[in-house]
């Protein structure tokens, strides 16, 4: 490949600039350019000549950082290049470490010795390039073998090295927590330097650590305070209000005192990121200050109709932080939400519709939701879906709770569908089939809107809409007595365009139409025989007004056109289509000529209606929410136990459950087994019931007797196939126990009533209550040793013996807990425990929290 | 972390710097870079200089042919990052005499040194222009 090399090349080295030049020259071609680039420095880094290593090495992490080129392969040569002597040839080797070593790098652990050198050396820009690498790539390994070069360093005279020091210490003490106690006293020194950039340094270390553990560094608020008071530097304050914001939502005595600096820095004339800074702390972590709060929201506004898009973004950001807590100040500033509706970043819009949300209450919905539907018409897909999506979940949220009127709220429903870039049908048509079920009230409404979609043909083409159209034919069905023209739903749900629906659609179409025509004809029937039954006047509430619409004409028009519209359906592909156009064919086939014969003989009239009426049984039952709760209110029958944890069955069964060792049992066949093991479980059984009260009933083991009996060949040899089939057992006899759905609705029953609306909110049938997410208690053991370790060296800061004692035995501690960390709670706790002198700060939030009011309220108060 | 990492785009989508603050493979990398090079590239003057991507947010602004990009955290100070972005742009400004592309392009070493002795860490640790010039100038000479 590299056979075309002239004499030239050969020679001479490429310099890195040589390299760019080249790369830029090529029009097209460039990764055939660079590949030959790529042989050349493999060839080049191998050379022993240092400078030519250097330059092959600068041109590789060149390569590799803009184009792409993998260099781990170079790792070994990085490390050679780092050893030299000459300060050009430790940069680019420094460089190219920090850019491609890893943890998983093999070779990582040989410059440990080269980075502790260049760490001691007198060049301070040796050891910043020491300091940079470290910072970057620092592991476990490195980071515990250089901690005492750090050490030093911290307390270096040259501030520009102590600065990078202390930017070092960030990632030394992330891995390798034990640095702290070397460390951490000179780390809080620095925090009183007069130096501005050494503070910012060392601010902002600290500004990360209480990101990750805020209550290890309360006692170290007062210098914080001085800060915060004194620095005039935008930078520096800016992160010590990110400390104060954290420490300050754990501790609110804090918040009280710090109030104040941050209202004064609000007045004066700052930069607007420190503004901003300062608004945001007020309103995460100080929104109990009545003074900063009114302050920082008037900051918001001027915010807000600024002319600079990010400053609008940021305070409707702010001001969505704000927003749970103190809605008032949402409210203030409504239209400028509502002109950020329309803004051109999708960014502001999307806050700004937060926004509104998160302001919506009974009240207003209608007019939120009337605002809201025009911009979904006005705006992109995006957006507009957005929209809706956002609608829809406060709606629904807690059971449809802001929701008086159902019968707006379900033809705004209706309305949603047709707005065109409408993607939402799924939870729509969710949401329409939940209120059917929940809210009797608005079921006319739902019916009347289900029709209207249903008969638009235009909808049927557009996909996103299918499980709309797919609920309003459910609910027609379902609901069909609600209705007033029968036949126009029925027509509807058979019209041509349904062929563009997908199958399971189809077959709830062909579904509702069952439903719907057994309706119709129970009606035809009733009207026929109004004069002859009394049950028959019950349900005439609502045949009544349809009594007039069937006549003999109609009802024969009506089964002709559900015939006429199912045939063609009777061959499709789709099983379930045709099975379903069949069963109503079917039915038609067999009430139709006993319609015709209604004339000429009374009985067959007669049969007819009952097939109705058996019909009309079935479709009359109604579907209910079941809670999610049913499972556990269902009563235990006597005698029977449920137990989670079958370790229990070791009692009953324990001889039979033990894993067979003895490889003797080989020879057994498994069924002599099976009987010689029932056989010991019967006297066992007996043994036992005559002996204790024991928790077991018999009736089970000798269930589980029985079972393995019959069943003996399925049985492993391990307890696992008998918790299986215990719980098998426990299910057949649950399985009769379960009430059916309705019986729950009825206990669980939970009326609500509105006393001051003109019109009666309806009752909405809510079942799960308080679904609350139980709250993870958060993963902050991570940061165990590393808090630990600091409260130690906060507390013991003049207690040097009692540390020392303890350091070997805390060392020995958290080397072993840091393997088992992330895993183990338990067993992190038993070995702290295990020193009575710790015990006291084991449990460090407590104890911690107690000891520090003693230092804090002295400064506070 | 504070800062994830730093990019130089230039308008045809080709990185001209990039630094990374935490360990992420040369597949991810390049995935990361062409999705955020590809949304920041299709916004207009008029929106703000911020975009969420996954879970952290991207501060760009444009100075002339080049996008300067920063990756941060949520909790993230933007309008500090701003002026950062600003700031950086001054220093290499002042060093370079009128900074250009070009100039990143081919004297990158340096453009790296100016980045590593501002942020550390993801931490910003150096915010005076003098300090940091005076540091590469006299880096120069060392050698």
């Amino acid at each position: 490949m590299a056979s075309s090399n002239s004499l030239m090349d050969s020679l001479f080295q490429r310099s890195l600039e040589d390299l760019i030049k080249g790369i830029r020259l090529q029009l097209h071609g460039e990764s055939s350019f660079i590949s030959k680039s790529l042989d050349e420095i493999r060839r080049e880094i191998k050379s022993t000549d240092l400078s030519t290593k250097s330059i092959a090495l600068q041109k590789l992490s060149y390569l590799a950082a803009l184009h792409g080129v993998d260099m781990s392969w170079a790792a070994f040569h990085a490390v050679e290049v780092v050893s030299s002597s000459r300060f050009e040839d430790k940069r680019i080797g420094y460089h190219a470490i920090a850019q491609s070593f890893n943890d998983q790098t093999p070779v990582l652990l040989l410059i440990t010795n080269q980075l502790r050198k260049d760490l001691n050396s007198s060049n301070e820009y040796e050891v910043s390039l020491a300091l940079e690498c470290l910072s970057r790539i620092g592991t476990d390994d490195l980071a515990r073998d250089l901690t005492s070069e750090v050490f030093t360093l911290l307390g270096s005279s040259k501030a520009f090295v102590k600065k990078k020091a202390i930017g070092v210490v960030l990632r030394v003490f992330d891995k390798y927590p034990d640095a702290v106690k070397v460390c951490f006293k000179r780390l809080v020194e620095n925090l009183e330097s007069s130096d501005p950039h050494i503070l910012s340094a060392v601010v902002g270390v600290f500004c990360e650590l209480t990101t990750k553990d805020p209550r290890s560094y309360l006692p170290l608020a007062p210098e914080f305070y001085k800060i915060l008071v004194d620095s005039r530097n935008n930078w520096v304050l800016i992160k010590v209000l990110k400390v104060f914001a954290k420490l300050a939502s754990i501790e609110p005595r804090l918040a009280k005192k710090v109030a104040d600096p941050i209202c004064e820095h609000m007045r004066r004339n700052v930069g607007k990121s420190l503004l901003f800074e300062c608004i945001r702390t007020v309103v995460s972590s100080l929104s109990d200050q009545e003074t900063a709060l009114k302050l920082a929201v008037a900051r918001i506004r001027d915010f807000l109709v600024d002319d600079d898009p990010n400053l609008r973004y940021l305070g409707l950001h702010a001001l969505s932080i704000v927003a749970p807590k103190h809605l008032w100040a949402v409210l203030e500033n409504r239209e400028a939400i509502v002109k950020a509706l329309s803004d051109e970043d999708p960014n502001v819009k999307l806050e700004a519709l937060h926004l509104l949300m998160a302001m919506v209450n009974e009240d207003n919905v209608s007019e939120i939701s009337r605002i809201l539907m025009n911009y979904a018409l006005k705006s992109d897909l995006l957006f507009c879906n957005e929209v809706i999506a956002s609608v829809l979940l406060a709606c629904s949220r807690n059971s449809y709770e802001i929701i008086v009127d159902f019968d707006w709220y379900v033809s705004l429903l209706g309305e949603m569908a047709r707005i065109p870039h409408c993607q939402r049908g799924q939870e729509i048509g969710h949401q329409l089939i939940d209120i059917g079920m929940r809210v009797k009230d608005a079921r006319r409404e739902l019916v009347r809107i289900s029709r209207a979609l249903l008969i638009d043909p235009a909808l049927l083409g557009n996909q996103f809409l299918h499980p709309i159209l797919s609920a309003a034919a459910w609910a027609s069905g379902e609901y069909v007595e609600f209705s007033k023209t029968s036949y126009d739903i029925a027509e509807a749900l058979l019209q041509p365009r349904t062929s563009l629906l997908p199958p399971s659609i189809r077959a709830i179409y062909i579904h509702s139409t069952f439903k719907v025509l057994v309706f119709s004809l129970k009606a035809y029937f009733s009207a026929q025989d109004s004069t002859s039954s009394p049950l028959v006047e019950e349900s005439t509430n609502y045949v009544s007004s349809l009594v007039n619409a069937f006549t003999y004409e109609s009802i024969s028009s009506l089964v002709d056109m559900i015939e006429l519209g199912l045939c063609s359906l009777s061959g499709t592909l789709d099983v379930e289509v045709q099975e379903r156009a069949k069963n109503v064919l079917g039915f038609t086939g067999m009430i139709k000529h006993k319609i015709i014969e209604k004339v000429t003989s009374p009985e067959s009239v007669i049969e007819a209606s009952r097939a109705v009426a058996f019909m009309e049984d079935v479709f009359s039952e109604e579907l209910g929410p079941v809670s999610s709760t049913a499972q556990e209110k269902v009563p235990l029958p006597d005698g029977l136990e449920l137990n989670e944890n079958l370790e229990d069955l070791q009692e009953i069964c324990g001889e039979f459950l033990k894993p067979v060792v003895d490889s003797n049992s080989n020879s057994f066949s498994s069924s002599e087994k099976i009987s010689f093991s029932v056989a010991k479980l019967r006297i066992s059984d007996q043994l036992e019931a005559s002996s204790s009260s024991s928790s077991h009933p018999p009736e089970s083991a000798s269930l589980l007797a029985e079972h393995r009996k019959r069943h003996g060949l399925y049985y492993l040899s391990s307890q696992k196939s008998d918790d299986h089939d215990d719980s098998n057992g426990n299910n057949n006899n649950t399985l009769n126990e379960y009430p059916p759905a309705n019986e729950i609705l009825a206990d669980s029953f939970n009326p609500k009533k509105k006393m001051n609306q003109s019109k009666p909110r309806p009752v909405v049938v809510k079942l799960d209550e308080g679904d609350d997410i139980k709250m993870k208690p958060d993963g902050s053991s991570n940061h165990e040793p590393l808090s630990r370790a600091i409260q130690t060296a906060l507390m013991g800061k003049g207690k040097e013996k009692e540390r020392e004692k303890d350091n070997p035995e805390r060392s020995l501690d958290s080397g072993t807990k840091e393997q088992s960390l992330r895993k183990d709670k338990k067993t992190k706790k038993k070995n702290g425990e295990k020193s009575s002198k710790h015990r006291s700060r084991r449990r460090s939030d407590k104890d911690a929290s107690a000891a520090k009011p003693v230092d804090i309220v002295d400064f506070l108060l | 972390m504070g800062i994830r990492f730093i990019l130089m785009v230039n308008k045809q989508g080709q990185t001209r710097l990039a630094q990374y603050y935490e360990w992420l493979t040369l597949e991810e990398r390049r995935a990361l870079e062409g999705e955020i090079v590809r949304k920041c590239l299709a916004r207009n003057d008029q929106q703000c200089s911020f975009v969420e991507h996954r879970n952290y947010k991207i501060v760009y602004r444009r100075y002339a042919s080049l996008f300067f990009m920063v990756g941060v955290d949520d909790d993230e100070n933007e309008l500090a990052i701003l002026e950062f972005i600003h700031l950086l742009v001054e220093t290499m400004d002042k060093h370079f005499g009128n900074v250009c592309e070009l100039d990143i392009m081919f004297h990158l070493e340096k453009a790296h040194f100016m980045l590593e002795e501002m942020v550390m860490n993801g931490c910003i640790v150096e915010t005076s222009k003098a300090n940091i010039l005076s540091s590469i100038q006299l880096m120069d000479k060392a050698h």
